[in-house]
């Protein structure tokens, strides 16, 4: 399968791709393709140019800038999910990116690029939302930061204009532990997520002084479960504690039917995983 | 467009229109057709080559995007008429059946075994999961990695299951 027609040009610096980007119209912009050729293929999509960021040098990091850590636009799931600084210090979206897709996949395809495709049953969104992710959208006018949470706006749309490059994602260091657990499509870890959840928590003296949970493959986008972090802020982590907060997963969240399980399967599988990743999170933060 | 690259030590090059896919340059423009096109979505990995070193689906990866780069296929595993270790564990544990996936299969699992020379059972198999084989002959090809990894640490590898005590 061809895609249709399209120009392609590889910029070597970002400031090149980003003009190319403001001046081209209805232009995508291309890492590992591991998303946007197979839509491509198919001809969902069929975008009048390319543009190849794949060349451009210093991208590729993950860096340690003191408070937090940064995440570069052509940094591959395989990086992300192996890489010291992301699995001490974003251990959910470490393990999300260990459970994206297969070797190969992770082998090219970028962490940036598979949040800025925003799959509603991605991994990695709910391991950005529960680490307190920020995402850098730059554009020829310059940065744009967006919280991870209000990064998801539908079915494969994200909260970038389609003159932005995400560049960057930013970890904060806020102490804590989180955890990521799902359920694939192809069973245990295979494929995207059936249901997800992604949990961090911060406790302080045997109490949850603060927490984030993301949820992915449930609704119309990957989303912070408001309910469940309301109910887990202040409790003592307990195993009851643990079930009330599961139990309001799904509450804000507009469940949908899809081919791999009913509403009512998802918002079961939701409150399963919503309970793992808080008893996993937990679990790390009390060793 | 026009692109150059090194493909299994040969230095290669030519026009192409920029959808063309790296599988499709490999297959038609060169004339290297060991590399397979089983799903053409990315799930099956019958069209596993390395580029750079790396193993990567070559239906989902533009060949403009190669520029450049270094690509190994099938056809360059072996060296010096010498099967590589995967080509002859797959000959010798009968790691294939109609062989459709077979080339994908043996440049996944060379890749993995360059990382790691001794894989246990899971690895191998979370290793090849994103290889598909048809046939469902995952067994033996399990089989056939132990036996490449064997003798790629100079070990003699474990007899073949169907030579086991009172089988």
């Amino acid at each position: 399968m061809y895609p249709r027609p399209f120009e392609y040009v590889a910029p070597k610096t970002l400031d090149e791709a980003l003009a190319a980007l403001d001046q081209t119209e209805g232009a995508k912009v291309i890492s590992g393709g591991m998303s946007l050729l197979g839509l491509m293929k198919l001809r969902l999509l069929s975008p009048g140019t390319l543009i190849d960021i794949g060349r451009i040098p210093e991208l590729d990091q993950i860096e340690d800038r003191d408070d937090h850590i940064a995440i570069g636009a052509l940094v591959t799931h395989g990086m992300t999910a192996s890489h010291a600084l992301t699995t001490e210090h974003a251990t959910a979206l470490a393990q999300a990116a260990s459970w994206t897709g297969d070797v190969q996949v992770r082998n090219r395809g970028t962490t940036c690029g598979s949040l800025a495709h925003a799959d509603t049953a991605a991994d990695q969104p709910a391991g950005a939302i529960a680490c307190g992710a920020v995402m850098v959208a730059r554009s020829v006018g310059g940065d744009r930061e967006i919280a991870a949470a209000d990064f998801f706006v539908d079915a494969l749309t994200s909260a970038l204009e389609p003159n932005e490059i995400l560049v960057e994602l930013r970890i904060p260091k806020e102490g804590g532990r989180s955890a990521y657990d799902k359920l694939g499509r192809r069973g245990g870890h295979s494929d995207y997520a059936v249901a997800g959840a992604a949990a961090w928590v911060r406790s302080d003296n045997g109490t949850v002084a603060d927490a984030r949970i993301g949820l992915t493959g449930v609704g119309t986008a990957p989303s912070l479960a408001a309910g469940a972090t309301e109910a887990i802020i202040g409790s003592d982590g307990s195993a009851e504690a643990i079930a009330a907060a599961a139990e309001r997963a799904v509450e804000g969240v507009t469940v949908l039917e899809d081919l791999y399980g009913s509403e009512e399967y998802k918002t079961h599988l939701a409150k399963v995983y919503v309970a793992r990743a808080l008893e996993q999170a937990l679990a790390l933060a009390r060793s | 467009m026009h692109v150059s690259m090194s493909v299994n030590g040969r230095e290669v090059s030519g026009d192409v229109e920029p959808r063309t896919l790296l599988v499709h340059y490999l297959r038609e423009n060169l004339g290297l057709t060991g590399t397979h096109v089983g799903c053409d979505t990315g799930y099956c990995g019958a069209c596993t080559v390395h580029v750079d070193g790396i193993s990567t689906k070559s239906c989902t990866m533009l060949a403009v995007q190669a520029e450049g780069a270094e690509i190994t296929t099938i056809e360059g595993l072996a060296s010096n008429g010498e099967l590589h270790p995967v080509q002859e564990g797959f000959w010798e544990r009968h790691g294939l059946q109609c062989g459709f996936c077979t080339p994908g299969m043996i440049m996944q699992s060379a890749y993995l075994l360059a990382e790691d020379n001794n894989p246990d059972e899971d690895t191998i198999r979370h290793g090849l999961d994103g290889n598909l084989c048809r046939c469902t002959g995952y067994h033996n090809i399990v089989k056939a990695v132990q036996y490449a990894g064997a003798r790629m640490r100079s070990e003699e590898p474990d007899a073949p299951d169907w030579e086991e005590e009172g089988t």
